[in-house]
């Protein structure tokens, strides 16, 4: 080999082994593509407290529209929780493929309503959605929720993971958990729950509808399922929580399937004071709050009261 | 009409063809709009299966393998008894995969093999064209005692297997892939640019959501191995591979409509084997091959001289320039005889292994109103149209499962996708009656039918929480679909490390009323191998595959209090 040849290729290899460490080094541990969570804080959706009205009434009326809103106008009118534009996210339970009869998700006309309200009380955009646990579409579809959300001119979301956002819930099991965006960017939150019997956790109402903002790895929360719902219930709370007690299901709860297992009761209760609604609600199942472990939790968390008749409680029957 | 318009028909025909098959598979898709007060059962607004029962073999073999044409395969004859009398224009004109075929073949390239004379020579008759009329022998007779067989080659099944379960979702990751990637840039304009790209792309093509499909490599393989061979031989599985080319060609014996040759005005140029699709032999001098032809009528078109002609009764008469059309099949006997007895002892060769009923996988778990395996397997043409209309992507094409017999046969695996109990999709697409289709009360069961039972699920003890760990869980029960609940819960108080009493309540299964629908299994929290499973046993379609000694609509249960804590 001539000693040109010999500098030349020792150049080149040498500029090859040089290309190879640099990268190495360069791509060495920098953290390129880890994902870095956006922290966001508590959201408080809640209005400031008004004397005037009580933070829970109830109404029942076989009329369920109507019944929505003698309640809704018993804890001042919608005028007192959305302004003119506002995003709104409502959240009903649309957590299962069964029809509004068979009392699982919540009723299509009361999400309908909502909307209606809410857009005439002048809001800028209304979102209803729900993570499903049974495939999306066919819960939205089935429910009837879709329909009726989207002829009253809401924006109903199918989420997809695109809508999930790594957020830090800042509770005791919940930490950093993928949670619905629309959860994150609204101005006001309706909780919109049904009543319903659960195994676990008792109950199934406004509290516990808000699993349905969460994405991952859920079904571990039933480890913790007084904390989780606690959790949750901190994290967003909501404007109003509007509870679907026109039909209660009693047994083969979340998920129900038999009109035998469905009471009828008409009911609409409005409350700003979650605690207060889902201590309420859960009577229809026959149920006494202060013996729910996580409504007792959640009121020691200090996310309202149990006693409801102490918070101005206002029947209408 | 001069014969260069019909030859713009052909192309035309071949495209129209192919995009109604394309868009056929598309529609089976849960996509549909229902009304939920007056519609409890989600049906498909188009007969999305049909192309697949335009298909003759797949009406041969299923009429051989269980006896009966089912519903629409008699749509077939639409296609058979025209081929009778004019031959193979379905494989030229309306095959979908034999257009793709097509198409690949005139991909310019510079080989040698695909210009001037090495494409020419290429396009003279071989014999190896005669192995699909052994294939297709060695099929029907194992279908003929009642193993069919055919779909894994039959190219319609062929084709719609491929789309629904490896083209699409491939498809699907590949652009969901770049799109994350390009706006992994985080420049605004660019993202938003991809997503103005992406929205009409994915709502045309893609998926509600992606799917993921077990096996999917080998139906990738196949369908990619008979793309590629094109590049070898022109056209080498229409020619030399498939099956109902094969049926089709051997149906065309008696054909009167074909080439007719012209040796006086003929001056040798060769341009009609050069554009030959089916390696037929129309030029001057040779015997044309009627079970061959595609009836591209190529070779007509190219023909300067006006030599060649297809008309209906073709002169017979030849000359020793010219040899009348040769319209038999060529095989040999020998051979085609040896095919058929193949093909009958395939059917005790497969039946003797194990796979079938004697060892049968626990988790063959086959699609809500499967009929019994024995008819399964003479009925299921692997076409993966169940598979690709399930709305949780819960079924998917088998590898060993079911043995080699039942390859890309549709099984459930409920850890990807659990069976909605509402839905009965797959048994209003499957086009040959391997599932039948269900109304919604044979499906989730009312006071008079039984619901219909894919398997049983099975608590493993020492892997579920509240029995092994001591931790509050019964997530199953909460997703449990049946009413009442097949699963239900025992408060028991157990000890946990410290030794300090819990009391969980740990779930049992009520073998009566569960229906095997996996949903318990699919939301399991114990990710891996979850602790709830299902296996095929108490399956509403076999007799045999059972625990309990009857099984009847349960009695309700005494009403429950709710359970407090």
């Amino acid at each position: 080999m001539k000693r040109r040849e010999f500098l030349k290729r020792s150049g080149k290899a040498t500029a090859l082994a040089a290309v190879c460490g640099g990268a190495g080094w360069f791509f060495h541990d920098r953290h390129w593509f880890k994902y870095q969570p956006a922290v966001v804080s508590r959201h408080d959706f809640q209005v400031d407290p008004d004397s005037r009205f009580p933070s829970i009434a109830l109404t029942r009326n076989e009329d369920h529209v109507a019944a929505l809103n003698e309640a809704l106008d018993a804890v001042g009118s919608i005028k007192r929780f959305v302004q003119a534009g506002e995003k709104v996210t409502i959240k009903p339970n649309v957590g299962w493929d069964r029809t509004a009869a068979q009392a699982a998700n919540t009723s299509p006309l009361l999400v309908g309503e909502m909307v209606r309200l809410c857009l005439a009380a002048g809001a800028a955009k209304v979102v209803v959605t729900d993570l499903s646990c049974n495939e999306t579409r066919r819960c939205f579809l089935r429910s009837g929720i879709k329909e009726a959300a989207e002829k009253a001119g809401a924006e109903v979301l199918l989420p997809t993971e695109e809508d999930l956002v790594v957020t830090d819930l800042g509770g005791v099991v919940l930490t950093k958990w993928p949670v619905l965006r629309p959860f994150l960017d609204a101005d006001r939150l309706i909780n919109l729950p049904i009543v319903k019997q659960h195994s676990l956790s008792s109950c199934t109402i406004g509290m516990k509808n808000f699993y349905g903002i969460l994405g991952g790895r859920r079904n571990q929360l039933h480890q913790e399922i007084d904390q989780s719902i606690v959790d949750l219930a901190a994290f967003c709370r909501p404007t109003l929580t509007v509870v679907d007690a026109t039909r209660v299901l009693m047994r083969g709860g979340p998920q129900g399937g038999s009109l035998d297992d469905v009471n009828i009761e008409h009911s609409v209760i409005c409350a700003t004071d979650q605690v207060a609604a889902d201590a309420r609600a859960a009577e229809f199942l026959g149920l006494e709050a202060a013996r729910v472990s996580h409504i007792v939790l959640a009121e020691k968390a200090g996310l309202g009261t149990i006693d409801y008749r102490s918070a101005g409680y206002k029947e209408n029957i | 009409m001069t014969i260069r318009t019909v030859r713009n028909l052909r192309r035309f025909s071949q495209v129209l063809f192919f995009l109604v098959f394309c868009w056929l598979i598309l529609e089976t898709n849960f996509e549909v709009k229902i009304n939920p007060d007056t519609v409890s059962e989600i049906s498909l607004p188009y007969p999305v299966s049909i192309a697949l029962q335009f298909d003759p073999l797949v009406a041969l073999a299923t009429l051989l393998a269980n006896g009966t044409l089912f519903k629409g395969l008699l749509w077939s004859l639409v296609i058979l008894i025209p081929t009778v009398f004019i031959g193979r224009f379905f494989c030229g004109w309306v095959c979908p995969l034999g257009s793709v075929n097509h198409w690949v073949s005139e991909i310019k390239s510079e080989r040698i093999s695909f210009r001037g004379k090495g494409r020419i020579e290429s396009n003279r008759y071989k014999k190896y064209q005669r192995i699909k009329y052994y294939l297709f022998f060695f099929v029907i007779a194992a279908a003929l005692l009642g193993s069919l067989q055919t779909g894994i080659l039959d190219p319609l099944p062929l084709m719609a297997r491929s789309i629904g379960t490896f083209l699409l979702p491939t498809m699907h990751a590949a652009s969901e892939g770049a799109l994350h990637w390009v706006k992994s840039f985080g420049v605004g304009p660019v993202s938003r640019a991809a997503e103005a790209v992406y929205d009409p792309f994915a709502s045309l093509l893609l998926n509600f959501r992606r799917v993921h499909f077990h096996g999917i490599i080998t139906i990738a393989f196949l369908f990619t191995a008979i793309l590629v061979l094109n590049r070898v031989f022109t056209r080498f599985w229409c020619r030399g591979l498939c099956p109902l080319g094969a049926m089709l060609g051997i149906f065309s014996r008696f054909a009167v409509f074909g080439l007719q040759k012209d040796e006086k005005t003929c001056d040798h140029c060769n341009l009609c084997l050069e554009h030959c699709q089916g390696a037929d032999n129309p030029d001057v001098g040779v015997r044309w091959r009627q079970p061959e032809c595609h009836l591209c009528i190529n070779c007509q078109a190219a023909c300067p001289q006006g030599s060649l002609s297809f008309r209906f009764f073709p002169t017979l008469e030849g000359a020793k320039e010219n040899p009348p059309p040769a319209q038999q099949v060529d095989m040999s006997k020998r051979k085609a005889v040896a095919s058929l007895i193949g093909g009958a002892a395939l059917f005790p060769l497969l039946r003797s292994g194990d796979a079938f009923s004697i060892n049968a996988g626990e988790r063959l778990i086959r699609p809500p109103g499967s009929v019994g395996e024995d008819d399964f397997l003479a009925r299921c043409i692997r076409c993966g149209q169940c598979m690709r209309v399930c709305p949780n992507n819960a079924l998917h094409p088998t590898m060993m499962e079911s043995g080699l017999e039942g390859l890309w046969t549709p099984i459930l695996i409920p850890r990807i996708g659990y069976c909605e109990p509402s839905c009965t999709l797959c048994g209003q697409v499957c086009p040959t009656g391997a599932i039948l289709e269900l109304t919604l009360a044979e499906k989730v069961g009312d006071k008079e039918t039984p619901a219909n039972r894919i398997g049983t699920a099975f608590f493993d003890q020492g892997r579920c929480l509240p029995w092994a760990m001591a931790t509050h869980c019964i997530v199953c029960e909460e997703w449990c679909p049946t009413s009442p609940k097949s699963i239900y819960l025992k408060e028991e108080a157990v000890l946990d490390r410290q030794g300090r009493e819990v009391k969980v309540q740990r779930p049992y299964i009520d073998p009566n009323i569960c229906t095997g629908c996996g949903a318990c299994e699919f939301a399991c929290p114990v990710v891996d191998r979850p602790a709830v499973y299902v296996t095929s046993v108490g399956e509403s379609r076999s007799p045999d595959n059972q625990i309990l000694l009857r099984r009847k609509i349960a009695a309700r249960p005494p009403q429950e209090i709710p359970y407090e804590r």
